[in-house]
This record gives C-alpha cells, sequence and structure tokens, in this order.
C-alpha cells in the first residue's frame, strides 16, 4: 500500500447488490397485488401476462428451499381448473344466446322434471366454452399469483414477522410446521412396521394399528418438545406490573366490543349507521393499542430480522402498481376487461403493459440466496 | 464452591406410590464433569430433570427436600426461568428442536431471554466454531446426522451461557464415531468453559475414562464417588471395570491404558480362550445382488448374504450405511430394486405379507411401532390370533425370552428390553426360520444388552436364522458368530466375528484391546479362568 498519494481521486462507491432473503411480507403484497389484477378481468391475454410475470419473477428469485419448488405445482393446478371448468359448460351446457355458434352436438340427456332448466350435454356452443375457459383462467391466475408468494417468500420468517403480542400463536404455527412433515415420518414408519405383524385385516381395526402408534409416538415427541422448549426459557414472564396486564387487558376487550358491533353494523343494512364505520374504527384503534401494549412488555427479541430496503419497497411498489393501474386502466375499457364471448378479445397496449409491471422485482430485488453459496465450508 | 445441591430430596409421582428417589444428598463442585450411571429405569433421568426444575415442574409427583443452585433454592421455580443458568439436553434432539436452521435453533434460547441481536449474533459465531459446525448454519435441522444434531443441540443451550450442563443420554441414538465425537466435545467444554457437566450415558465405557466423579442411582438411592472406587460395586459396569474387578485389579482401571498397564504389572493368568462353537447349519437364506434404491441414491449395492440356521450374524457399520435397508429388502415387504432372496425355495418379497412373515421375521428399529393395544395380554392374543396359532403360543413365546412380565401392563410402560421381548415374541409367533432385528440394542444398559444376547443365542440354538445389526462392539463379541460391515451401501469386510472385530482397531473390543486379539468378551475370559483354577 502506498502511503503517499497526493491526490486521491474520490472513489465511486460501487453499489453491490448482495444475495439475500427478501422480507416475506413485501413478496405477499406483490403477489396479491398481482392477484388483485387478475381477479378484475377476464381477457385471456392480460391473465396470461399475469402469470408469464409471476413465473418469471420466480424463476428469478426463488431460493432452493423445499416450499421454492412448489411453484410448479400450482401451474399444474392452474392448467387442471381451466380444464375441470371447460368441461363442466361442456356437460351442463347452455348456449350463452341466440346466435352462439354451435361447435358439435352430444346426445342431450333428459333429466326428469325436478331438474327442468338443466340440460346435460347436448349442443356444445362456443360461447359457453370460451366463458367457461375465460373464468377457469381467471380462478387459475388467482391461484398461480398465491403460488408465486408461496414458492418465493419464507414462510418461517412469515410467521417471525407477526407483531409481538402474537408471539404465541406464532410459535405453535412455527412448531405445526416442524410437526407436520415428522408425523408424515412416523405414519410411513407405522405403515411399514404393521406389514410385519401381518395382514391387517380392514375398518377400523386396521386403522387403529396406525393411528395408536402415530398418535403415541406424536404425544411423546411434543411432551418432549414442550419440556424442551420451557427449559431453554419460552414464556418466561418476567415481571411484569399488574397495572400493565389491566391495561391491556382492558384495551383487547373494548376493541373485541367494537370490532364485534362494527361488523354487526357494517353487515347488517337495516341497522343504524353509525354502528358501522365508526365502530368497526373505534375497534381496529384498540386492538392495535392493545398489541402495542401487550408487546411492548414481552421482553424477547428476533435473531437476525430482516429489513426493509429498496428491493422490499420495489416489490410492494410494483404489486400495488398493477393493481391500481389495472384497476383505473379497466375502468375506461370494460369491454377489454370483461371480452363478449361472441368476438376475438381485445388486444390493447395500455391494459397488456400494466402487468408487466410486475416483473420488475425479477430485476430490483437482491437474488435469492441458495444453499451451494453457504457450502464453502464443507 | 457448590454450584449445585441436592439436600435430602425424596420425590414421588403419587403420594400412595413408591419413591423414585429417596434422601438424596449431593454436591456438585464448579467445572466438574459428573457422570449419572445405573440401570434403566433406576431414577437417572428424575435426577437429571431436578436440576432444572423439569421434575417436579413439568413431570407433577411430589419433592420432598431442597434444591440448591449458586446458593438459591429453586424448588417452586420453573424451568424457563432458569434457563440462563442451566442448559438442558434432552435424549432425542430432533425431538427438542423448535427453529427450522441451525443458526435458528441456536438463536432460540436467547430470543427467550431478549438479548440483544449483537449479542446473539456474536454468540452465535462463537457457538458454531466452539462446536465446529460452521458449515451447517443454513441447513435445515431435519437434514442433519444424528451427531451433528446432537452437537446443534449442545450447542442451543450453550448460547444462553449456562452454568450448568445436564445431557440426558446425548449419544444413546449414535454410531460410536459419532458418539466418541459427541463426548470428545463435552469433554472439551469441561476444559474450555470451565462448565459444569452432568451426563446419563448407557455406554460408559467411553466416558468414564474423562469424568471426576460417578453418581450411582440405585433403588433410590444415589451415592456419589471417585470413578474407581464408585465402580467396584456398581450395578451397571463397562467390560474394561468387568475384567478389573474378575482379575482383582486396585484401583480400578478406567481406561484401556490403565489397564494395559495393570496387566503388565499384574499379569492375568489365563490358558487359551476355548474355541467358539461354530453350529453352522445349512443355509436358510441365500440372497444375491441386492439392490435398493431410493431416487438416485443407492443405499444397498449389490450385495450378496447367506444366512445360515443356529448361527448369529452381526451387521455392522456407521448410521445411514444401508443396514436397515438391506434387513427390510430381505424381509420382502420393504423396497427391493434388484437381486433375489431365496428362503426355502421361496422369495419373500413375491409372496403377501402375511406369508413373507412366516419365512422371515423383522424387530425394526423402532419395535414399539408394532404395539397398538392396551395390554401385554391383548398383543399376544392379537399375534396369536394373527398367526393363526393356538392361544398362549405367544405368551409362551415371551416367558421364554423375558419371565415374569405382568398381563395386565400397558406396552408403553414396560421397560425398553421388556417391550423389545414382546415384539420379538410376536415377531417369532408366526414361527418365521430367518429372524431379523434392528438395532435391538438402542437404550439397552449392560444387563439388559446381556439378557438380550443370551435370548439370541437361545434361538440360534433351537435353529433359528439370526441377523442383528447394531453398533455395539461389545455386543458382537458375545453374541456373534460371523459379522458383515457394511459402509456406503457395499460390504466392505465380512468373516468369522473374532476375524472382524480383529481386524480393524475400531471394531475391537475393550478385552482384545487389553488381553490381545485372541479375547474377545469377560465370559470368554472368565471360563477361561474357572477351567484354568478346576485343572489346577
Amino acid at each position: 500500500m502506498s502511503q503517499s498519494t497526493p491526490e486521491l481521486t474520490k472513489p465511486t462507491p460501487r453499489k453491490v447488490v448482495l444475495p439475500r432473503e427478501l422480507h416475506p411480507v413485501a413478496w405477499w403484497v406483490w403477489a396479491l397485488g398481482m392477484a388483485a389484477a387478475a381477479s378484475m378481468t377476464t381477457n385471456p391475454w392480460i391473465l396470461l401476462t399475469i402469470v408469464a410475470v409471476a413465473a418469471i419473477v420466480v424463476e428469478f428469485r426463488r431460493g432452493d428451499a423445499p416450499w421454492a419448488l412448489s411453484f410448479g405445482f400450482y401451474l399444474w393446478f392452474g392448467l387442471i381448473i381451466v380444464v375441470i371448468r371447460v368441461v363442466f359448460r361442456i356437460i351442463f351446457g347452455g348456449a350463452m344466446g341466440p346466435d352462439d355458434p354451435v361447435l358439435f352436438s352430444l346426445p342431450s340427456i333428459p333429466l326428469p322434471e325436478v331438474a327442468r332448466g338443466i340440460e346435460l350435454l347436448g349442443d356444445v356452443t362456443l360461447g359457453s366454452v370460451l366463458a367457461g375457459l375465460y373464468d377457469g383462467m381467471r380462478l387459475a391466475a388467482l391461484i398461480i399469483c398465491v403460488g408465486a408468494a408461496n414458492s418465493l417468500a419464507n414462510p418461517r420468517q412469515l410467521l417471525a414477522s407477526i407483531p409481538p403480542a402474537l408471539y404465541e400463536v406464532g410459535t405453535a404455527l412455527v412448531v405445526a410446521l416442524s410437526v407436520f412433515p415428522q408425523l408424515a415420518d412416523s405414519v410411513k414408519r407405522v405403515t411399514k412396521a404393521r406389514r410385519l405383524r401381518g395382514e391387517p385385516g380392514k375398518g377400523v381395526s386396521a386403522t387403529r394399528r396406525i393411528v395408536i402408534p402415530v398418535l403415541e409416538d406424536a404425544l411423546e415427541r411434543s411432551m418432549t418438545l414442550a419440556a424442551s422448549m420451557d427449559s431453554r426459557g419460552y414464556g418466561r414472564a418476567g415481571d411484569t406490573p399488574l397495572r400493565d396486564r389491566w391495561l391491556t387487558g382492558t384495551l383487547m376487550i373494548v376493541a373485541m366490543i367494537g370490532l364485534a358491533v362494527g361488523s354487526y353494523g357494517f353487515l347488517d343494512g337495516t341497522a343504524p349507521r353509525i354502528l358501522a364505520w365508526p365502530m368497526l374504527g373505534i375497534g381496529v384503534l384498540f386492538a392495535v393499542a392493545s398489541m402495542w401494549a401487550a408487546g411492548k412488555r414481552v421482553k424477547r427479541t428476533r435473531y437476525r430480522t430482516i429489513r426493509w430496503q429498496f428491493g422490499e419497497y420495489s416489490a410492494v411498489g410494483s404489486g400495488l402498481a398493477v393493481a391500481i393501474g389495472l384497476k383505473f386502466a379497466g375502468a375506461e375499457h370494460v369491454g377489454v376487461m370483461y371480452p363478449p364471448v361472441d368476438s376475438w378479445p381485445e388486444l390493447l397496449p395500455v391494459v397488456i403493459l400494466i402487468p408487466l409491471i410486475g416483473a420488475l422485482p425479477a430485476i430490483l430485488t437482491p437474488p435469492a440466496l441458495r444453499d451451494e453459496d453457504t457450502m464453502e465450508g464443507e | 464452591m457448590n454450584i449445585v445441591e441436592l439436600n435430602d430430596v425424596s420425590f414421588a409421582y403419587d403420594d400412595s406410590g413408591p419413591t423414585i428417589l429417596t434422601d438424596v444428598n449431593l454436591a456438585l463442585f464448579e467445572g466438574e464433569l459428573v457422570l449419572v450411571s445405573g440401570r434403566t429405569g433406576s431414577g437417572k433421568s428424575t435426577l437429571l430433570r431436578m436440576f432444572n426444575g423439569l421434575v417436579p415442574h413439568f413431570s407433577g409427583g411430589t419433592l420432598r427436600g431442597d434444591v440448591v443452585l449458586k446458593g438459591e433454592s429453586i424448588v417452586g421455580k420453573p424451568p424457563r426461568e432458569l434457563a440462563d443458568f442451566v442448559g438442558f439436553v434432552p435424549q432425542d434432539p430432533l425431538s427438542s428442536f423448535v427453529g427450522s436452521t441451525v443458526e435458528e435453533e441456536l438463536a432460540y434460547g436467547m430470543e427467550q431471554l431478549g438479548l440483544d441481536q449483537q449479542t446473539m449474533r456474536r454468540r452465535v459465531e462463537e457457538t458454531l466454531d466452539l462446536l465446529g459446525i460452521a458449515h451447517l448454519r443454513r441447513r435445515s435441522v431435519r437434514a442433519l446426522s444424528g451427531g451433528q444434531q446432537q452437537r446443534v443441540a449442545i450447542g442451543a443451550v450453550l448460547t444462553t451461557h449456562p452454568k450448568l450442563l445436564v445431557l440426558d443420554e446425548p449419544t444413546s441414538a449414535l454410531d460410536p464415531m459419532a458418539a466418541e465425537d459427541v463426548l470428545a466435545t463435552i469433554s472439551r467444554l469441561t476444559q474450555d468453559l470451565a462448565l459444569t457437566v452432568v451426563i446419563a450415558e448407557h455406554r460408559m465405557e467411553r466416558v468414564v475414562p474423562f469424568v471426576d466423579r460417578i453418581a450411582i442411582v440405585e433403588n433410590g438411592r444415589v451415592r456419589i464417588g471417585d470413578p474407581a472406587e464408585a465402580l467396584i460395586e456398581s450395578p451397571v459396569a463397562p467390560p474394561i471395570v468387568e475384567l478389573g474387578r474378575l482379575a482383582g485389579w486396585r484401583p480400578l482401571p478406567l481406561s484401556v491404558r490403565d489397564a494395559r498397564s495393570q496387566a503388565r504389572t499384574n499379569p492375568l493368568t489365563l490358558g487359551k480362550p476355548e474355541p467358539r462353537a461354530t453350529h453352522t447349519g445349512e443355509c436358510a437364506l441365500s440372497a444375491r445382488d441386492i439392490v435398493v434404491q431410493y431416487g438416485t441414491k443407492v443405499a444397498v449395492n449389490r450385495v450378496d448374504v447367506n444366512l445360515n440356521r443356529g448361527e448369529v450374524l452381526a451387521l455392522m457399520g456407521r448410521n445411514g450405511c444401508g443396514k436397515s435397508s438391506l434387513m427390510w429388502a430381505l424381509q420382502g415387504t420393504g423396497r427391493r430394486t434388484g437381486g433375489t432372496v431365496d428362503v426355502d425355495g421361496d422369495d419373500p418379497a413375491d409372496l403377501k405379507a402375511d406369508e413373507a412373515r412366516m419365512l422371515v421375521g423383522l424387530v425394526p428399529q423402532t419395535a414399539a411401532d408394532l404395539l397398538y393395544l392396551e395390554s401385554v395380554a391383548d398383543e399376544c392374543a392379537a399375534a396369536d390370533q394373527h398367526a393363526g396359532a393356538e392361544a398362549g403360543t405367544t405368551r409362551a413365546l415371551l416367558d421364554r425370552l423375558a419371565p415374569g412380565i405382568e398381563q395386565q401392563k400397558h406396552p408403553r410402560d414396560l421397560s425398553e428390553g421388556q417391550r423389545l421381548s414382546l415384539v420379538l415374541a410376536i415377531v417369532l409367533s408366526a414361527e418365521p426360520e430367518v429372524v431379523l432385528l434392528d438395532e435391538p440394542t438402542r437404550g439397552l444398559d449392560y444387563p439388559a444388552k446381556h439378557a438380550l444376547a443370551e435370548m439370541l443365542a437361545d434361538l440360534a440354538h433351537r435353529r433359528h436364522a439370526i441377523m442383528v445389526s447394531t453398533h455395539d462392539v461389545e455386543f458382537v463379541a458375545q453374541v456373534a458368530d460371523r459379522a458383515i460391515v457394511m459402509a456406503d451401501g457395499d460390504i466392505v469386510s465380512q468373516g468369522l466375528a473374532a476375524d472382524v472385530l480383529a481386524e480393524s482397531p475400531a471394531f475391537a473390543p475393550q478385552v482384545s484391546k487389553i488381553l490381545g486379539p485372541e479375547w474377545l468378551t469377560i465370559e470368554q475370559v472368565q471360563a477361561a479362568r474357572e477351567s484354568g483354577a478346576s485343572d489346577a
């Protein structure tokens, strides 16, 4: 290193985007934005764009954890939904209008008098098949968007980011998450072992031979887990003054009353309006306050929380932009959003471009951590 | 300074029932490593769980007397309030994990204590290094090997910087190498961290050389003392100690080195060991080219096995080397990708499960999976019915294997050894010629292992062909005629048990390490001494 460089040109800081895990809430907001957009339209072009965008982002930004591999399953699931919708339309037929062109005719199955008005098979029209197709595609796109969130967001981190007052609920869910694979293992093991005692027969006794050992196993395991959590400090009370506990309790009860009355007022149109929004508002306000009060006395910390940075904001922003953009664009082009089934669905550049905003996280968010990056020690 | 004191402590699950521990007085010093030993069910676990309040807080029951931690009574305090002082590692690490990855697991205890992020991060890194698991940090805890899991479980309690570490049989599910690793780690902790460690352990032979004191739990009483003295009258003792007792060596040798030097200065006069009776009969099971494949992983790779009537074949190798896969494949109900098995002209895989079990019986690793009824009597009756045997057959078998088990007892309440006998009796009720046992020695103490060895010898004597997979070299030395060592799906060594054990220092039983390869077990030495005495 030279010590006497007379003039240092100030180096421009190099921006490096390091691989890291994005906050799961960011992925969920992005995915729900996309899903909301999908729910606003039956135009197959827009829906296909949304699915494609989701697939691209997943492909670019998923890690290699088990949940990350689930996206393909959601794609298949979407396809099955579309097929089922179309098949239903064929079976339950019915033309969409007087001049709906008939694609092909199947022998119609007459139904008894009680079910009049429903026709099985019969003429299959283009309109009904297209309506089924569009509808199915919309549902499939919704599910695929949720699937994208599932494969991108770490479910455990999601649970870890719930407010401290709900910590116990979160822990229960975390434990359930880890118990499930164990339960599956133990069912597999017991089913295998059962054959060593000969054919089990049928019915109750056969089920019993699996259920009893599995439950005994599960019970034993949960006792061990509970003992282990207890001895590691789970549920340490510390010293909460009685006054604080009273405060939290009171806030919580007021919140519950507000929410209950408010939602009743909101749902029942004949109830006075004063019971609807104002009460709901009060309920939410107090709920937040009680959570805050409860959270304040919790003496627990989090290891390695994920900070909200540019990547998170870009994901949230693009997801919301797609939903809001399509809402406004759709209001002006209702015919494009819900295309009639008797003509080719319209392809309008504006409404196709808006969902493409959702693809930005594929570039703007940091890449996901992969296991091979952490294997250098082996 | 005493870190823990038990003053006149008695414990019973209910007031009318028997006391588990009676008038226990015990004081542990700072920085010492104490081994708690005793027979299964003697109250070892109860004693360990008192140190952090799990007994009586979690177990129920009545505790009398006083438990003092660092000068303060903890009676009435729940375990969670002691989490920063006592680290408790339960027997099965996997079912005690709360986090999903190694790092999360290590941080969990600190999160509960409310430490700040920087401290947590620093301690996690320190602990990862201390236990040599830094490369596993992001791994899922479920994907680790048994030894790694155990080290993570230890790390998870160390991060809260406890003064006392309590370990309940940390190596009972590990293969010898992994067990050695974990125990070496533990002994290093006592050196590096000045931690007081209390450990309960079945495999005493591996811990005894480096413990400071031994607490022996027997009939509800606890006595503690210097290892060499305490072991003179211990109900459970490693072979080395038994040899020392037999030879009258004082002080009792605790390590192979000690014993060798004792043997030099105070030699045992022994003749030649009696040649082992080989009772190999005709071939009962012959397997060719067995392949077991899971996805792309080849668990068993073209293995040939012959199993003869009247012999006990030991199957050894580290965890995950394909032992269980091979056994299940031979039994016929497990997965088999290739190869043939011939038992009396039939391949069990071609038969229905009902018929396969009449040819080959298998006692699986978790034997309790086979049990589903409320009493021993019900289980026996169901087994008779399944096997189409006469009523009482299974019970008679059970009585031969382990006499005197109460009919009305719940199978879950039996000791490990008794439960194993019950499952073995159920398997035998179908009268299979070939009996396979997968890791039956897990969780058995020395006397129970001895009983199992006698059971197997008796079955072999009745012309059954027996194959038993185990990690326990001492058990192999005791019971096996032939041995096979597997590694990574292949057979790497096979032959007479004595030869296989003598071939590799890792597999040599303690007696051969001291007296030479021709001696395998205490029984041999004893027999030679007796015949030597009668000759003289």
